[in-house]
């Protein structure tokens, strides 16, 4: 009773949050409802048994890359970009894309699991699991941990290098 | 026990609405919030599908997302600071230097 109570509570509220991600015209407040969501997914995965990924999603993306979010917005210019149409002009057409598309997933879905092949759930049999994420993540997932790790040094050193004032250009003499 | 199809509907939720927030908005930094929306999404997958097989290698996918993540976060948005330096719009529709 408990379980289905916070899942559905955390399910319409990362829903909720999200359409207003979307929607509304302010992109501080956008960043706000964004944090939202991912605190609500945070929710789920605790309630999935990811204790592991429930505190990296709350450290790692609330922490870290909102911050940024929220820094990026302030520096540009929120006046301006506040007073300008905010959809472009293919919503209309994007939006009936989009439907088509979640129906015919909603669809997959509904022909159910027996459709899909998908051998019946394993009951209950995730302990808490933050060590044997650990050990497999540094026994059989080595090398894609390490190529991770590389990833996030390149990504580190090209911010870097985006965001260093450029030279002045030189005038012409 | 929540069915594993339940935690589907709501990550197709989440995906559909990160696409249509990738598709109709004109502010940059929003289109990459929902880029981050439709991570999201695949990471609730990819934990829901970890507890209906009873393994740990969703998680650990999950966990390589999240790095994924942050990495295009910093990049795109240093991209973002860069471009609104030199011309001073963060609309996408504005941004067409290469279109000829």
């Amino acid at each position: 009773m408990v379980e289905q109570f916070t899942f559905y509570f955390f399910a319409a509220l990362a829903v909720i949050s999200a359409v207003l991600v979307v929607t509304v015209r302010n992109a501080v407040y956008s960043a706000v409802f964004l944090i939202t969501t991912l605190l609500a997914t945070a929710g789920i995965f605790l309630q999935l048994r990811a204790e592991f990924l429930f505190v990296v999603q709350i450290i790692l993306y609330v922490g870290g890359i909102m911050v940024l979010f929220v820094f990026v917005v302030m520096l540009v210019d929120l006046d301006v970009a506040l007073r300008q149409v905010q959809f472009n002009r293919q919503k209309w057409v994007a939006l009936l894309v989009v439907l088509a598309v979640a129906g015919q997933l909603v669809f997959a879905l509904a022909l159910g699991s027996e459709a899909l092949g998908l051998p019946a759930a394993a009951p209950e049999s995730l302990e808490p699991n933050t060590e044997s994420v650990g050990l497999r993540l540094f026994e059989s997932y080595m090398l894609p941990f390490e190529i991770a790790s590389i990833l996030l040094l390149v990504a580190m050193i090209g911010a870097v290098l985006l965001g260093k004032r450029q030279k002045p250009p030189r005038s012409e003499a | 026990m929540i069915p594993t199809s339940h935690y589907l509907y709501l990550a197709l939720a989440l995906f559909t609405i990160g696409v249509l927030g990738v598709l109709t908005r004109r502010n940059v930094i929003i289109i990459l919030m929902s880029i981050e929306l439709i991570l999201n999404a695949v990471n609730i997958n990819l934990v829901a599908f970890a507890r209906h097989f009873g393994s740990v290698d969703g998680q650990i996918f999950a966990i390589f997302v999240v790095t994924a993540a942050a990495a295009e976060a910093a990049i795109g948005l240093g991209i973002i600071i860069a471009f609104f330096r030199n011309r001073e719009t963060v609309l996408a529709d504005e941004m067409d230097m290469l279109k000829w």
